[in-house]
């Protein structure tokens, strides 16, 4: 019998703002935090919630990391100090590229001022676990402690290797998400380059006129707690991982295999973790990325999973409003997912205006609509899908009371 | 590299804000304060030789600092290599 993961605290910072409860109000209200074409955590300064030396040591991904878990740590209650003996304690975090912005600083020191200007901190700074490595310094958790990369699935890959490490008996609780700031101009470019980001700079998921993401930045983390150990100390439960599913394409280094066969496979370990069946599912918050090919095979996987009920799904993408957050995205949707499921809310795709063939679900055309009656009897159910380059594919389950 | 002739003065002021740049408050900077307590380390004593390097030209090796304790044994170390 799998111990039971339950969350009890979130954090993100977002294009929409600081603050969970800023993420899921707004998106909500059908606000959209893009602007000139990508989204940028703008209202986030390092230096009002970090230290000096915090930030002097860290390149913006771990600044978002450090920023949110702080908000899902007291959200936790560990304010105060950690429930539970710190190496019980784990810190998973996930990023599609890391501190990229660093890498660009030091690349332009060395070729303008030589190897003597490089700085020490260069490395550490860069390095993608460094996240994971400060989240878990600045707050003593001494279990297990990395970092998961699968490109833009890596945030819902780190939830899902937390999942597994309470499961399994390795630690009673443990900080997990993803984290990414990766707009510089050479990432924006090669992205530009592939044909993978709008021309447009508008993020239109599920629309016939959808023509790529737009690129953001920011941060997701959940505080995961084996669910006795939560409840003897009285924590406060927002949600339940009821399952998690991953699987690969196999198939192409960029695109998505049309079938969907990966994604199909991922929802369905997902949903049989969770023991729930296909009518039990209140809410699919789609990985959605705006991509014309993203969007088609989603759709299409959707159908082959929920059948009849797919029709009938609310299917909404929170990248028409924040821009796709890359190795972040999946940890940010997770807890818009949560929060969303709290509120028995299906927030909007935004952007939507002009249907597609084919691409005929439920995509919450911007508005905010409540999940159907029977989810406010019971618990409330929904899955979070992320997909990244590379043919990676993580399908979390949640439910929340 | 700076066009002044420096002192020990003008080498103490630009550490002391060297330092405070690193992250303690600058009040707490003072000669005997230890670089522990400052939670000054071995990559910022990196940083700190390449600030010497920039604005007096003189190369600290690490081993210049191995016997450093407090933020005076730094400017001391400095001051003897700069002048």
């Amino acid at each position: 019998m799998k111990r039971a993961v339950v969350i009890t605290g979130v954090g993100a910072v977002s294009p929409l703002g600081v603050g969970a409860e800023t993420l899921i109000e707004r998106w909500t209200d059908g606000v959209s935090g893009i602007e000139d074409g990508l989204g940028r955590c703008s209202a986030f300064a390092a230096g009002e919630r970090l230290s000096r030396k915090q930030v002097r040591r860290s390149d913006r991904f771990t600044q978002l990391a450090l920023a949110a878990a702080d908000e899902a740590v007291e959200q936790a209650g560990w304010a105060d100090g950690l429930p539970y003996p710190p190496e019980r304690i784990g810190c998973i975090i996930g990023t599609g590229v890391g501190g990229i912005e660093t890498f660009t600083i030091q690349q332009t020191m060395l070729d303008e001022r030589g190897a003597e200007a490089c700085s020490p901190l260069g490395i550490p700074m860069m390095m993608s676990n460094a996240a994971a490595s400060a989240v878990a310094m600045h707050h003593g958790m001494t279990g297990p402690n990395w970092c998961v990369a699968s490109a833009c699935a890596a945030g819902a890959h780190a939830i899902g290797t937390a999942v597994r490490l309470v499961q399994i008996d390795e630690v009673d609780a443990i900080v997990t998400g993803g984290s990414e700031a990766a707009i510089t101009p050479m990432s924006v470019a090669a992205f530009w380059r592939m044909q993978a980001t709008s021309r447009a700079g508008v993020s239109r998921p599920f629309d016939a006129r959808r023509d790529g993401f737009v690129m953001g930045e920011g941060a997701g983390i959940l505080v995961l707690e084996e669910a006795e150990a939560a409840r003897a100390r009285g924590a406060r439960v927002l949600a339940d991982v009821l399952g998690y599913g991953a699987t690969a394409d196999a198939y192409h280094l960029t695109a998505p295999d049309p079938t969907g066969a990966g994604p199909v496979r991922a929802m369905r370990l997902a949903l049989q973790e969770a023991g729930v069946t296909p009518a039990d599912v209140d809410y699919v918050n789609a990985h959605g990325t705006a991509t014309p090919l993203n969007d088609r095979m989603e759709t299409d996987a959707i159908k082959q999973v929920f059948g009849d009920d797919a029709t009938r799904m609310p299917v909404s993408s929170l990248k028409s409003s924040i821009g796709h957050l890359l190795g972040a995205s999946g940890a940010v949707e997770a807890v818009a997912t949560v929060l969303a499921l709290r509120r028995r809310v299906a927030p909007p795709t935004l952007n939507w205006g002009e249907p597609e063939e084919g691409l005929d679900l439920d995509y919450v055309p911007n508005a905010a609509k409540p999940l159907r009656a029977e989810a406010r009897e019971r618990r409330a159910v929904g899955i979070s899908s992320s997909f990244g380059f590379g043919g990676h594919n993580a399908v979390l389950c949640i439910g929340a009371a | 590299m700076s066009s002044t002739k420096p002192t020990p003065q003008s080498i103490e002021d630009r550490l002391f804000d060297a330092i405070a740049e690193i992250g303690p408050d600058r009040s707490e900077i003072r000669r005997e304060a230890t670089l522990e307590d400052l939670d000054v380390d071995s990559l910022d004593l990196v940083e700190i030789a390449q600030l010497v390097q920039e604005t007096w030209g003189v190369e600290l090796d690490p081993q210049d600092f191995a016997d450093v304790k407090t933020v005076g044994d730094a400017v001391d170390v400095i001051v003897g290599r700069v002048l």
